[in-house]
């Protein structure tokens, strides 16, 4: 045994005990395009959270003489839009509606979602068909209807789409909850601490969350991008931020009529909303990867 | 919460003589619905069946028996981990659920379980593994963390070295180890080891079986140790129960049962053993078929299907445990009860068969 215990010295020179979480950001760090993804979103949300601060030009100040001047005029790098209004300085204002929307909802769905989840993977019987029978009517509806269904209910405004946009995703995340919670209350460590003495709330919080949280929070910085694209949509379609607020969604909505004028300016909100939604993804991606310490 | 320190619930009651442990006709039966458009095709599994057999301290009792015969079942339904349709679990004369609550009796009674990898958290380190019991029962995190290196020293492992791993990053003998320390850090007095060494390569069973007899001397511990492996079974039992469908069918010390078994189905494992000795190859299976459906069990004697001494009266009803004049010696076959009728019963207790 000994031998053994001598080849571990070997190979490797002991760790400090850290937290599971510390070794996922360790891992996360070395991982490049996950470096890459992060420092764009802060990049973006910080430019956005300081916006007022930038010395940028009024976002809402239009002018009838300068309207649709393309990318590279001078005063102007981005161009201005069919009001004249700046493009640079509503790009990064948009961003704050924008991130909001594609955020808060996920985060919301990830809180009342896991919570649902894990109660009806671990409790199983009739709870567990209580929540996921009524989950599974959401399911019933493609999840962009579900979002203009509910909007239109409600009506616009930028509260009722956030919570529009919370219930549609709600659903998908108890499923993925429920579905790993309860391959994580079959295993022998789970009876294990249950044998040792621990009540069943120790057990939830201890053993099954802290598998379980990995993989359901891999899979809501997943929606992320959705969300956003989203509530891009309810905004083009009128049910979510109105104009002159700006938002990535409601630009490319309003600026559609100038596709033909000026198509590369029209452009811009959609790439926007591409950049930050593909690093999220890619984000996630390593994310899962630095979270199996298996690997 | 005192339960961790309370020095109570580890001493000696009743003395050497009472048993440490005493299950009394335990029970477990599993409802097996066939999905919900076939309500007719329902049955009831009999999983563990009337189950008795008593653990005396500091003895290893061994349970054997193929595959899907209720051992882990019985193990689980001795922790707790099951609840038992009926029967009484005593322990060290007190009965669990009156005098002993469940939390106290998992004080003094831990587990090993097979899977060493499923049986350990991933997310957690080695050390947070082993003070996890401590914790629950309230210990403070320092004296925990110093109990479970301490521990760690005990099953073999330095803890400078592993006390911060994950468990993938050990081997399947030092995930076992584990697990054993795990299941010692409440200072148990019975340790269920349910196939706790099957899933090892042999020269690591060999270690663990080692390490866990040195542990039962240093600690006084007691073992209900079960396994399909009849040789690690006598390796390490002083005594052992042979269990078929869910119920016990003999039980005796380990050496009397393997010179003189009396039913045909502890025979039949036996002889099914693999020996060394080429002179002794077993050229044909001892006892043929499967074992029949559990849903369903044989009338009578469970084995009267596949037995070649069956006669009318093993279908008719079962036999119990009768004694068969060995040393706490019993076996459930009408051939060990000349009174029973069974035509070869009185041959062999006028001596004619020679151990058939």
């Amino acid at each position: 045994m000994s031998a053994i215990a001598d080849d571990f010295t070997r190979i490797a020179t002991v760790e400090k005990s850290r937290g599971y979480w510390a070794t996922v950001a360790r891992r996360l760090m070395r991982d490049p395009v996950s470096v890459a993804c992060a420092s764009i979103i802060l990049l973006i949300a910080l430019a956005a959270l300081l916006a007022p601060y930038l010395g940028l030009a009024d976002p809402y100040q239009g002018s009838m003489i300068r309207r649709l001047r393309p990318i590279g005029t001078p005063g102007y790098p981005l161009g201005t839009d069919e009001l004249g209004r700046d493009m640079v300085s509503r790009l990064i204002y948009g961003g704050r509606l924008s991130l909001m929307l594609g955020l808060l909802p996920v985060f919301l769905a990830f809180a009342i979602g896991t919570t649902l989840g894990v109660i009806a993977g671990y409790v199983g019987g009739f709870v567990n068909q209580a929540i996921m029978r009524t989950v599974d009517v959401f399911f019933a509806f493609p999840s962009v209807l579900l979002a203009i269904a509910i909007s239109g209910a409600l009506g616009a405004g930028i509260v009722n789409s956030l919570v529009s946009l919370t219930v549609v995703f709600i659903p998908p995340i108890v499923r993925v909850a429920e579905s790993v919670t309860t391959s994580v209350r079959t295993l022998d460590f789970v009876d294990a601490a249950r044998a040792s003495g621990a009540g069943s709330l120790t057990i939830m919080r201890v053993h099954v969350l802290g598998n379980v949280l990995g993989p359901i929070f891999v899979y809501s910085t997943s929606l992320i991008s959705v969300c956003m694209i989203l509530a891009a949509g309810l905004s083009f379609l009128g049910l979510g931020t109105r104009p002159p607020e700006p938002e990535w969604g409601l630009m490319l909505n309003t600026l559609r009529t100038a596709i033909y004028v000026n198509p590369w300016v029209a452009a811009l909100p959609g790439v926007m909303i591409f950049i930050v939604s593909i690093c999220f993804n890619l984000l996630s991606d390593g994310m899962r990867s630095a979270m199996d310490v298996r690997g | 919460m005192s339960v961790a320190n309370d020095p109570t619930l580890l001493e000696d009651r009743g003395g050497p003589e009472q048993p440490l442990l005493e299950v009394k006709s335990l029970s477990k039966h599993f409802a097996v619905s066939g999905g919900m458009f076939s309500r007719g095709a329902s049955g009831v599994v009999r999983a563990v069946d009337n189950v008795s057999f008593s653990v005396a301290k500091g003895e290893v009792l061994g349970i054997v028996g193929e595959s899907g015969c209720g051992k882990s079942t019985t193990a689980r339904l001795v922790i707790g981990l099951i609840t038992p349709d009926s029967g009484d679990i005593i322990f060290d004369g007190e009965p669990v659920g009156p005098t002993v609550s469940l939390r106290e009796l998992r004080r003094r009674v831990q587990m090993v379980f097979q899977d060493s990898y499923a049986s350990l958290n991933p997310r957690m380190t080695i050390e947070d593994t082993i003070a996890f019991g401590p914790r629950v029962h309230g210990v403070p995190a320092a004296e925990a963390r110093a109990r479970a290196h301490d521990l760690l020293r005990k099953v073999g492992l330095d803890p400078a070295h592993f006390a911060a791993r994950y468990p993938h990053e050990l081997s399947g003998g030092q995930r076992q180890r584990i697990n054993i320390a795990r299941a010692l850090a409440l200072a148990p007095r019975l340790v269920l080891l349910d196939e706790a060494v099957s899933a090892l390569d042999k020269s690591v069973e060999a270690q663990v079986l080692n390490l866990l007899l040195d542990l039962k001397e240093e600690l006084g511990l007691t073992y209900v140790f079960i396994s399909h492996d009849l040789n690690v079974v006598r390796f390490i039992s002083d005594r052992i129960v042979v269990m078929y469908l869910g119920e016990v069918i003999e039980s005796g010390p380990v050496e009397t049962i393997w010179n003189d078994a009396r039913h045909p189905y502890t025979q039949a494992l036996l002889a099914s053993m693999p020996s060394l000795d080429p002179s002794r190859r077993t050229e044909e299976a001892p006892v043929t078929g499967d074992p029949p459906n559990p849903i369903d069990p044989p009338s009578g004697c469970r084995f009267h299907t596949r037995c070649a001494f069956a006669e009318p009266l093993c279908s008719e009803r079962a036999p119990a445990l009768f004694e068969t004049g060995n040393d706490r010696h019993v076996a459930a076959c009408y051939m060990v009860d000349p009174s029973s009728g069974h035509t070869r019963a009185q041959k062999q207790a006028a001596g004619e068969i020679e151990n058939a």
